[in-house]
């Protein structure tokens, strides 16, 4: 199933949709409703504040642990219910996915721009330079990431620079190794040499003419990147360590939820179904992105 | 397989492992002492001093960590703060709980793992490929955390027929071992695929077809083990991945494991306890890559010969 027609569309309208809409012909229908969801988290992330029905953090104790409309004694009030303090869990689904989602955003970015510009001042400069960052990328892999920042958080405290700190240095190393060797192999190419022969400067090489070529396999890692980070930041909150109360994140309202398992099983469902789907769709179209930029895989 | 190459590897993993322990201790004993965090609110001075002499804390930030490095090449790890328990004996004692989920949860991996990629690579395109691909996507976008609370929803909540914690028996290990073996042994089955289609492809497998090999032949002896290291690889590149859900799997399943111990010595702030531990997962880690990494040399002959560019694939 694709998106768009194949027929020339006769407006100028016509023409300009399926000019925005080109790049999605002849999805399958798995990758659709993988980028539906994508859309629908992003704009959740976008307007969480604006359509919130409830304050997150607003009790209602009289309402606790109401269950989500479809069961018995639910109300429309609290389409999915309320938490142990009577918390709208709508409400604080959005906000808790507006938190997760950025987090992951700015630490997928912060790591991908860490990487990519080491990657890049490592193949310009070479020698000892290289040698150093070579050796960081190493050591960095080799490091046991996730339990370390679950032991500097936990002793750090409640510290949100701390925690987006560490969430940008995770996966840095992989955008700084796919950059080295692409901005090797590109300096090699007839292009960058014919603006150095120009007299162009290192900078305007970089920038303007090798960044633009190597840009589809840094965005490829970039989506491979991203829901891993999403992982890393629900997971640390999941064990309590990550985002606290009174904020809130999907994997702190699956962790605060999972003690109400037997009595309010979607309390923990309903945020981890939304971190799975997320997660989900970003596998999805990342894979799909991959084999559209390298037609070697599409085998 | 030069000596050298064997060498330099030894000497990147004990610079590793040396950069951990440093890392950990500079962060854990700038973040506050750990002394008035541990003792109440309530208690005098002299209790304070005396706990910071006793564990050395009233010393320069240097001192002590010399002291700590010297301490660790004599095998002492310092005791835990909670109970005086010698930390390295309690962590100790801690992994082979660990040590059963985690072999059990690789294992259950590959078992089902690399037969699927196998067969996905060999029916390539077909309903069954796509089958176990969409399988394996949906198995390594699943948050382990939350894979396990719907086991437990399940199969302990909904059916009781499985326990939700505990590890006194094999019922207690299936849902921890499916629960931190799923996502592995999904990206083991599309790597294999890939690898397996990729070996496929290679004009040596025509060679071997126009030999006039069996199929069988042809798989076992030529496909499979070069299709096999890049699997190695990957596997080694995954452990830290695996160690880091074994923590959260032994959170949710409370299996008294290292994970476990972790986080409740992260919570009492348990200093010397934490990097016990730190060091411990570092140290595996480092080993299973330098294993990998031997086994790669073993398995291919142009790392053996000690070609540069195979090595740094």
């Amino acid at each position: 199933m694709s998106l768009v027609s194949h027929t020339t569309p006769k407006t100028v309208a016509g023409r300009f949709v399926q000019g925005l809409a080109a790049p999605f012909a002849n999805m399958p229908w798995s990758v659709t409703v993988a980028v539906l969801v994508l859309v629908t988290v992003a704009l959740v992330t976008v307007f969480a504040r604006m359509i919130l029905p409830f304050e997150f953090d607003q009790m209602d104790l009289r309402a606790r642990l109401a269950p989500p409309v479809p069961m018995d004694g639910s109300s429309l009030i609290h389409p999915l219910g309320t938490d142990k303090l009577g918390r709208d869990v709508l409400s604080r689904l959005l906000i808790a996915t507006q938190t997760s989602i950025l987090l992951a955003l700015l630490g997928t970015l912060i790591g991908a721009v860490l990487g990519t510009v080491l990657g890049f001042v490592s193949a310009h400069f070479g020698k000892w330079v290289d040698e150093v960052i070579s050796t960081l990328v190493d050591f960095q892999a080799a490091m046991p990431w996730f339990i370390i920042a679950l032991a500097v958080l936990a002793f750090m405290g409640n510290s949100m620079t701390v925690f987006l700190l560490l969430m940008g240095l995770y996966g840095w190393e992989r955008y700084a190794r796919v950059t080295r060797g692409l901005v090797l192999a590109a300096r090699e190419e007839g292009y960058a040499r014919a603006v150095h022969a120009l007299g162009g400067k290192p900078r305007t090489i970089y920038l303007r003419h090798v960044l633009p070529n190597i840009l589809s396999p840094l965005i490829v890692q970039l989506t491979i990147n991203f829901p891993e980070t999403i992982l890393f930041e629900t997971s640390l909150s999941f064990l309590g360590l990550g985002i606290r109360p009174p904020m809130t994140s999907l994997g702190q309202m699956l962790g605060d939820g999972r003690d109400y398992m037997i009595t309010a099983w979607w309390l923990a469902v309903v945020p981890g179904t939304i971190i799975f789907l997320t997660t989900l769709s970003m596998s999805i179209f990342g894979d799909w992105l991959r084999t559209r930029f390298d037609p070697s895989l599409q085998d | 397989m030069s000596l050298t190459y064997v060498c330099w590897k030894l000497l990147r993993a004990v610079v590793t492992i040396w950069l951990v322990v440093t890392f950990v201790f500079f962060i854990l004993r700038l973040t506050g002492d750990p002394v008035a965090q541990l003792l109440p609110d309530d208690v005098d001075q002299n209790t304070i001093d005396h706990y910071r002499r006793l564990w050395g804390l009233d010393q320069p930030i240097l001192v002590q960590y010399w002291k700590y490095i010297t301490a660790l090449f004599q095998g002492d790890f310092g005791i835990s703060f909670r109970d005086g328990q010698d930390a390295l004996d309690l962590v100790l004692s801690r992994v082979p709980k660990t040590a059963l989920l985690g072999f059990t949860a690789l294992a259950f991996a590959l078992v089902f793992g690399i037969p699927l990629g196998v067969f996905a690579a060999l029916k390539k395109n077909t309903a069954f490929d796509r089958f176990v691909m969409g399988l394996a996507v949906f198995g390594f976008s699943m948050p382990n955390f939350f894979l396990g609370i719907l086991l437990i929803l399940g199969f302990s909540l909904h059916l009781r027929i499985l326990p939700s914690s505990g590890s006194d028996s094999w019922q207690h290990m299936i849902m921890p071992v499916v629960t931190l073996g799923t996502s592995f042994g999904a990206q083991i089955a599309r790597f294999t695929r890939s690898s397996m289609i990729d070996v496929l492809n290679r004009p040596y497998m025509r060679t071997i077809d126009a030999k006039g090999a069996g199929t069988s032949r042809k798989l076992y002896l030529h496909a499979l083990p070069n299709a096999a290291i890049p699997v190695v690889t990957i596997i080694g590149l995954k452990i830290g991945e695996l160690i880091g859900s074994a923590v959260i799997t032994e959170n949710v399943f409370a299996w008294p494991g290292i994970g476990r111990l972790l986080t409740f010595s992260v919570a009492t702030r348990d200093l010397a306890v934490v990097q016990c531990i730190l060091m411990m997962i570092a140290l595996t880690m480092v080993l299973s890559n330098l294993l990998v990494d031997l086994l790669y040399g073993w398995m291919d002959p142009r790392v053996r010969v000690g070609t540069r560019e195979a090595t740094s694939r």
